[in-house]
């Protein structure tokens, strides 16, 4: 599904050049969940930005579905984010003045799908993720897991080939956070790939695979046995 | 512009922001608000004057001689001037091609004017059939004095309306009515009509008549003529300073009055005057349009503000957008769509606003030198054109750049 090989990225800071990615090699397979740890400035933000084409990368190569992934203009960017890629956000990032239904029907909006679809389906996915009661709620009405909630049910609503959450559990107090990784793990059971950004150890122990980074490097790859976060609920 | 999804889509926008719409909209209203009512009066300024121009007949030139102030061929400073029937006949002989309309006009002094017991303060002045149309006067009741009233000497009165509504409201009518000027009676013959209420306080009667009962001899007070009116305003100044001039020289050569001698022999002309105030009145009107452009100017740098503003406060939307698939021109687009819509609903509502005040308050309006304030509609209507078109520029600026920022840039954490 996404396939990357010899990745480097760097960032310009006035006459300093910050090497932030060093020859990253990585290659995730349709319908796994996996977890990519590092501490602060490890690059995993940067990775994870890259993969969801919001950051172009300096060298290597980054295929997405079979789809090389590189020079795009930003016109090509969007329709690619919108038909591949769903995000999910440590701040939730909803539109505040959009209720929950609209702001999860958004994507449909942008793929052209008719609005009384993109409204059928914005109940549907609210319904996934147990929120349908909240559907005409405004963010700020909402708390933080089901901000979250609505979030995921958003970036699902596109049907994208990847989910990718970049520290979904951060704001959010542990149980909580269990409750938005039973989602995803749920999600996941479905067939769905998805890829967490984090750096709590319990959250990255709910995924199947735990990628380390560190300065820049991957310095770990290993397959974890799944905790399932539905007996923490 | 058609796509219905992307009206749905800014719909939802306004009405979840109506502060921020309601404030947008405010400064561009106020902007065509205040453009209209200015260019409203430059109008009824304009108007003002010109009716103040037609209380006389606009091509009308007037002789009021006066007193000498310098020495010429020997004679003294300080003569005063007298026209005579003589100099008013050589000059309509003279300036026949040139005269519509020509009347002298005798000032009857010493009488006393009696309307049955009452006293009649009102001036008496001896004039010409022609007067009527010099003055501009019109004739609400019975008839001017004509001709024939001149040669036969006749004993008769023209009365103005606001002498007929103070003294005769008593009876029906003034016409046929006899008010006695220093024991000789004069019937009323007609009422005229003038566009101020002081002009209506004379009574007119024939200037042979005023001459031959009131000891006038051959005296005439003053003169007055009328030009034949010309298409061209410029042409029609043009002919009236070059008849008055003639005229001048004609009546200071008689007079022995030196050429460069004004308060001795004053030509005056309407035409002339009337250039003057068209003249001012271009200039207040040049005037408010520069004060409603720098207010337009003004609005447009509001909109601008409000769209820099707007996106600023949008931009973390805009990320979002932009991170659900969102292309940079629909992001362009929403932002435009919305300005343009709003620029446009509101710079039609002042128009008709400040219109409708206009057509409602306008004709009310009772202030002198303005009237019936009123304003092209087509030009108020592209001055909308042109606020949108220009509220469009300067929301394009911001929108295109707000819509070239990376995402992970407007997502960054606030």
């Amino acid at each position: 599904m996404i396939e990357i090989k010899d990745l480097h990225k760097s960032y310009k800071m006035g006459n300093n050049s910050l090497h932030v990615l060093k020859g990253i090699n990585f290659k995730v397979e349709e319908g796994e969940l996996v977890a990519i740890m590092g501490s602060s400035g490890s690059g995993k933000s940067t990775l994870l930005n890259i993969l969801g084409m919001l950051d172009e990368l300096d060298e290597g190569s980054y295929t997405l579905d079979g789809v090389p992934i590189k020079n795009l203009s930003e016109t090509k960017a969007a329709q690619y984010r919108n038909k591949f890629l769903g995000f999910i956000f440590q701040s939730f990032n909803l539109i505040n003045y959009k209720s929950a239904a609209e702001n999860v029907a958004l994507p449909l909006y942008y793929q052209k799908v008719p609005r009384k679809e993109r409204q059928e389906k914005a109940m549907q996915y609210l319904e996934k993720v147990g929120l349908k009661p909240w559907a005409e709620h405004l963010p700020n009405e909402l708390s933080g897991g089901q901000k979250q909630r609505v979030a995921i049910a958003r970036a699902m609503a596109a049907e994208p080939k990847v989910l990718l959450a970049d520290e979904p559990t951060g704001a959010l107090d542990s149980k909580t956070s269990y409750e938005v990784m039973d989602l995803i793990q749920k999600i996941n059971d479905e067939g769905n790939t998805i890829l967490v950004v984090t750096h709590e150890e319990d959250i990255a122990h709910m995924c199947k695979r735990i990628v380390h980074l560190k300065d820049g490097v991957i310095v770990e790859d290993k397959k974890v046995e799944q905790v399932r976060a539905e007996q923490y609920v | 512009m058609f796509d219905l999804e992307r009206w749905q889509e800014i719909f939802d926008t306004i009405r979840k922001n109506k502060l921020r719409t309601f404030l947008t909209g405010l400064s561009v209203a106020s902007g065509i608000f205040i453009l209209v009512i200015l260019l409203g009066f430059g109008q009824g300024m304009r108007n003002g004057i010109e009716q103040e121009f037609k209380e006389d007949a606009s091509t009308s030139v007037w002789v009021w001689p006066g007193v000498t102030s310098k020495e010429y061929k020997g004679l003294n400073p300080g003569r005063s001037i007298q026209l005579v029937n003589e100099n008013y006949n050589n000059a309509t002989e003279m300036f026949k091609s040139d005269i519509e309309y020509a009347s002298p006009r005798i000032f009857v002094r010493g009488v006393s004017v009696n309307y049955g017991k009452e006293a009649l303060i009102y001036g008496v002045q001896g004039i010409s059939s022609d007067f009527q149309f010099i003055e501009n006067a019109s004739i609400s009741e019975g008839r001017f004095i004509n001709y024939q009233d001149e040669v036969n000497v006749g004993k008769v009165a023209i009365i103005g309306h606001k002498i007929k509504t103070d003294v005769f409201n008593e009876v029906e009518t003034p016409i046929g009515e006899f008010i006695d000027i220093s024991g000789i009676p004069f019937k009323v013959i007609g009422v005229y009509k003038e566009m101020e209420d002081r002009e209506e306080e004379r009574i007119y009667i024939p200037i042979t008549t005023a001459q031959k009962a009131f000891n006038g001899g051959n005296r005439v007070n003053n003169m007055s003529f009328a030009l034949p009116p010309v298409e061209n305003f410029d042409q029609a100044v043009a002919q009236a300073i070059n008849f008055k001039n003639g005229l001048r020289e004609y009546l200071q050569q008689v007079h022995t009055i030196a050429p460069d001698d004004t308060s001795a022999m004053e030509v005056w002309s309407a035409m002339e005057e009337a250039k003057r105030y068209y003249g001012l009145t271009n200039n207040i009107k040049l005037f408010f349009w520069f004060v409603g452009i720098c207010t337009i100017i003004a609005g447009v740098v509001g909109v601008s503000n409000i769209m820099m503003i707007v996106v600023k406060e949008r931009t973390r939307e805009i990320g979002i957008r932009k991170a659900l698939g969102a292309k940079p021109w629909s992001i362009i687009g929403m932002i435009l769509h919305e300005a343009i819509f709003v620029t446009a609903i509101s710079g039609f509502a002042g128009l008709i606003f400040s219109m409708a005040l206009l057509e409602l308050v306008g004709p009310n309006i009772e202030v002198d030198y303005v009237l019936n304030p009123s304003v092209n509609f087509n030009v108020a209507f592209s001055t909308v054109l042109v606020l949108i078109v220009a509220g469009t520029l300067a929301g394009f600026v911001p929108a295109y750049r707000a819509a070239k920022v990376k995402v992970i840039e407007s997502l960054r954490d606030e």
